[in-house]
């Protein structure tokens, strides 16, 4: 444990006392490691935490190169000058990029940073302003002496570092991390996903875009060979070499990139007997091994293998987030013919329903009665053909997922949807996501500590609250299945609701487990909250529900107690088929 | 321009056309089996043309070293694996490369036909991609696209290394297969190009007769749709994944021999017809054989007529291209929630 802490101090001083035990060889060597991994940072945080590829990235680095390059031999600007413009044209393109970006899913996207990165290359290759392949070289140069110049790249790569950690432990970089396998989990909480994947693509090319303005003045000559799309493949091994998902995953990778790429040069052509560039073998043989044997990155099984888990207890103080509203009363949601088809099939039809504060409400009903539609026209996931909804007294018919959430309704899902490498106060902080304000900056400048704090002691509360307090600083995915349907309810009700929709909660509980949850529902139902669900134990929902409403081939057939429900011939019907002395048809009329 | 050159970078657009439309049924095909992006295609593509040249020229070529070393490597990980009755199972897998490496090692005394050699190269390449998939993909056949994409990038660096190491740095141009031209109307045509317009009809049309039509068609299609319930009904992905790979570098060499004799080709210069195979592709989707087709041919003729007017662009064109295509197959593509 107390190796695990230090051993970031250790890096840094080793980093920062390097000048003083280095020749100028050395140290140009680390500077061109502390330049790669500043953009493998870029990806760490893109891929590793975001779930999105670029194999582009050498591209924009390009891009800053020229910018500088080009407003230094054409317009005379001083480099204090070309480092905003640099910033400027990477940061406006990657977000005008991102409009597109976003939109692509999957290998999509990785096949248009592929295509990107080899369009840039030939384009710098062929304009006239570039210079073509021969280039540019440039007259200016920033910081004299190769320690001093180590001293600025690692410094800033320190820095950014710092951000990145800042950002990735905030109420967006949880948004960050869920957008890699819960995109839609992450919308249902309110979180935009679409400016939270653009800011992120925004964030790597800004450090790109930095990391190609120092490059022209560190190498004082541009030429699209380093700007190629095999430069870009490469930043991308860095990464997943050293761990895409850790930020010092980023700096080993391209440690071991940068540094053994000039032994492999000098050596392969000499132990193979043929000249040429042979060290793509090398890097090629190591991925492919990576993902057979340590797909998580080098620095994480190292992690591993040392017995560091990378997650400890934080100590929660302070004051909860801002409730937004007092206790309501009365008719908290209410839908009026909702109706919805899938081709021929009409899966609700003029469907009605009201649920009202401190009552719970359960739909029942045989499999394919159309319950989980009702659920997804209600939480805005599908689009109703028809029907009028409100939530807490407003209109919410026809908005997305996601204004719907901002306005009171919370939920849990029938196949559980937890960010498994996130901590369970981390998974319940995410749901409390639409409670807070700050933004990627300035969670990245640290502003947001105090804000943090409250995330933390909220999401702590409503841990305690259902009874998982003492799992806090646990992985999500270390939980039994039980434990993880309990900890989506604590989610859905640190986003504090009005609502709350519960799908299927009870299902793969033990008896005592779900006993507790009864009580926590009543005890949620006491605390005035409107409370809706789809269950298929009757013991567990008759013995809770204040209504039942019950559903068959799309249409409300019964609703009212559940002793009244319970005894409806129709219901009956509905699961346990006409008596056989009466034909179907008449049993219906 | 005139209509002589209007139908001359025609002819040159529809024979490049059809080389991209063959690498985009390979590649569509693997990635619908296997999920994996192959990047490599481009590979096989350079290795045969090099190979069919090695062989006019009565030389053995650099393939058969690195065919034997993969076989080698390929019987290891058998071994390793499982190490119960697999006399059988290291025999089908060492079996055809052997042979084809005894074959083209006696080649040089026999003086072979043209065809001969070129259906020994192809061979040869063919052989290789089953090897790799054994090596290379088979342990992570259930990780994620990005995963596989990765790996298949950095298999392309490793091939192209070894392109360099087994070939050497000279470039190559085989004499071609047909030595045809006449005139039509007052327009020149190479019988290459129109060989390689009916190898490109036939090939699609094979694929599609076997896609649509046969059992086998079917367990791919069902490998691909559903790994685990084809599993359950006695469908290996394992055999899918090979014979997709098998077909994938069998196309590659095709093209490789094709193409050997229309341009001067070098270990590396198959990335790029690779990459366009994939721009072609990916119009249909990476999904739909018919609209990669058809984008193979607009890609071939677009390339051809934009080297006319802008021949410093030509690339950056076809590579920009793609991504406004992609944004319209991605929000085609998701139709679905979540």
């Amino acid at each position: 444990m107390r190796a695990e802490r230090i051993a970031p101090g250790l890096a840094i001083a080793a980093i920062a006392t390097a000048p003083a035990w280095l020749g100028a060889y050395q140290l140009a060597l680390l500077t061109y490691v502390g330049l790669s991994a500043i953009v493998a940072l870029g990806l760490v945080v893109l891929t590793g935490n975001a779930g999105l590829s670029s194999f582009g990235q050498a591209a924009i680095v390009g891009i800053g190169a020229y910018v500088a390059a080009i407003l230094t031999t054409q317009a005379g600007l001083s480099p204090w000058l070309t480092l905003p413009a640099a910033l400027a044209v990477c940061g406006l393109g990657a977000w005008s990029g991102g409009v597109v970006m976003v939109r692509l899913s999957g290998h999509y996207l990785s096949l248009a940073t592929i295509a990107f990165g080899a369009a840039m290359y030939f384009l710098f290759g062929g304009l006239e302003i570039t210079g073509g392949q021969n280039g540019l070289s440039v007259p200016d140069t920033l910081f004299e002496g190769a320690a001093l110049n180590y001293a600025i790249v690692w410094a800033a790569l320190l820095a950014n570092m710092t951000m990145l950690a800042n950002l990735l432990d905030s109420r967006m970089g949880r948004a960050i991390r869920a957008l890699k396998e819960h995109a839609a989990m992450a919308e249902a909480m309110g979180i935009d996903t679409n400016a939270a994947k653009s800011g992120v693509f925004v964030i790597a090319c800004l450090m790109a875009g930095l990391v190609g303005w120092f490059y022209a003045y560190f190498q004082r000559f541009v030429n699209p060979s380093p700007f190629s799309l095999a430069a870009g493949i490469d930043y991308v091994f860095m990464a997943v070499l050293g761990g895409a998902e850790m930020l010092w995953g980023a700096v080993a990778g391209a440690a071991i990139v940068t540094l053994l790429k000039p032994v492999l040069q000098a050596r392969l052509p000499w132990l193979l007997g043929a000249a040429g560039n042979f060290e793509g073998v090398v890097f090629g043989a190591i991925v492919i091994l990576l993902f057979q044997f340590a797909p998580e990155g080098l620095l994480p099984r190292l992690r591993a293998w040392l017995g560091w888990s990378g997650l400890r207890a934080r100590a929660v103080s302070g004051g909860q987030l801002p409730s937004g509203h007092g206790i309501s009363a009365g008719e908290v949601l209410s839908v009026e013919g909702a109706r919805k088809s899938f081709g021929g099939l009409l899966a609700n039809a003029d469907v009605g329903l009201t649920v009202n504060a401190s009552e719970v409400v359960a739909l029942i009903g045989p499999n394919g009665a159309g319950k989980s539609t009702f659920f997804d026209l209600v939480t805005g996931a599908t689009r109703a053909d028809a029907g009028a909804f409100r939530l807490g007294g407003q209109t919410i018919t026809g908005l997305s997922t996601r204004a719907i959430a901002r306005r009171g309704l919370a939920r849990s899902f029938q196949h559980v949807r937890l960010v498994g490498d996130m901590t369970a106060i981390e998974n319940v902080a995410l749901g409390a996501h639409r409670r807070g304000a700050r933004s990627m900056l300035s969670s990245m400048l640290g502003l947001g500590r105090a804000e943090e704090r409250a995330f933390l002691a909220t999401a702590l509360h409503q841990l305690e609250r259902t009874g998982l307090g003492h799992l806090a600083w646990q992985n999500a995915a270390s939980f039994a299945l039980g434990q993880q349907r309990i900890l989506e309810i604590a989610r859905a009700l640190a986003a504090d609701p009005i609502l709350l929709l519960l799908d299927e909660p009870a299902a793969g509980l033990r008896h005592q487990e779900k006993q507790a949850l009864a009580t926590m529902i009543r005890a949620l139902r006491s605390d005035g909250l409107a409370i809706l669900l789809v269950e298929h134990d009757m013991d567990f929902v008759m013995a809770l529900a204040d209504r039942v409403v019950v559903m068959e081939f799309g249409r409300v057939i019964a609703s009212g107690k559940p002793r009244a429900v319970q005894a409806d011939r129709r219901v009956q019907e509905a699961y346990l088929g006409a008596p056989l002395a009466a034909p179907a048809g008449e049993a219906l009329s | 321009m005139n209509a002589f050159f209007a139908a001359y970078l025609a002819q040159d657009g529809l024979s490049n056309g059809a080389i991209y439309c063959l690498l985009a049924l390979a590649l569509v095909l693997v990635f619908a089996i296997t999920r994996v992006i192959l990047i490599p295609q481009g590979d096989f593509v350079s290795y045969a043309a090099i190979s069919f040249a090695s062989l006019r020229e009565g030389r053995v070529p650099g393939t058969v070293g690195l065919m034997l070393a993969l076989t080698v490597l390929a019987v290891a990980i058998e071994l390793a694996r499982d190490r119960n009755r697999f006399a059988p199972r290291v025999l089908r897998l060492a079996a055809a490369p052997l042979l084809l490496a005894a074959l083209a090692e006696i080649s040089p005394r026999l003086h072979l036909p043209a065809v001969v050699d070129a259906l020994l190269a192809t061979a040869m390449v063919a052989a290789l991609g089953p090897l790799l998939y054994r090596i290379v993909y088979r342990r992570i056949a259930a990780a994620s696209t990005l995963v596989l994409l990765i790996v298949s990038v950095a298999l392309h660096f490793v091939l192209l290394g070894m392109g360099l190491y087994f070939f050497g740095p000279e470039g190559v141009r085989a004499e071609p297969l047909i030595d045809l031209a006449f005139i039509l109307g007052a327009v020149p045509i190479k019988g290459q190009s129109l060989l390689i317009l009916a190898t490109c009809a036939v090939l699609a049309a094979a694929l599609f007769a076997i896609g649509e039509r046969s059992l086998i068609g079917k367990a791919l299609r069902a490998a691909s749709i559903n790994p685990t319930g084809a599993r359950l009904m006695g469908i290996s992905t394992e055999w899918s994944g090979s014979l997709a790979f098998l077909v994938a570098a069998l196309i590659g060499g095709v093209s490789g021999v094709l193409i050997s004799s229309t341009t001067t080709l070098y270990y590396d210069s198959g990335f790029l017809l690779g990459l366009k195979g994939f721009v072609a592709g990916i119009l249909g989707g990476l999904a739909s054989f018919p609209l990669a087709g058809a984008g193979a041919f607009a890609l071939g003729l677009l390339e051809s007529f934009a080297s006319f007017y802008a021949s410093a662009f030509k690339e950056t064109i076809v590579f920009a291209l793609i991504i406004p295509i992609l944004l319209w197959r991605s929000l085609a593509a998701r139709t679905g929630t979540d």
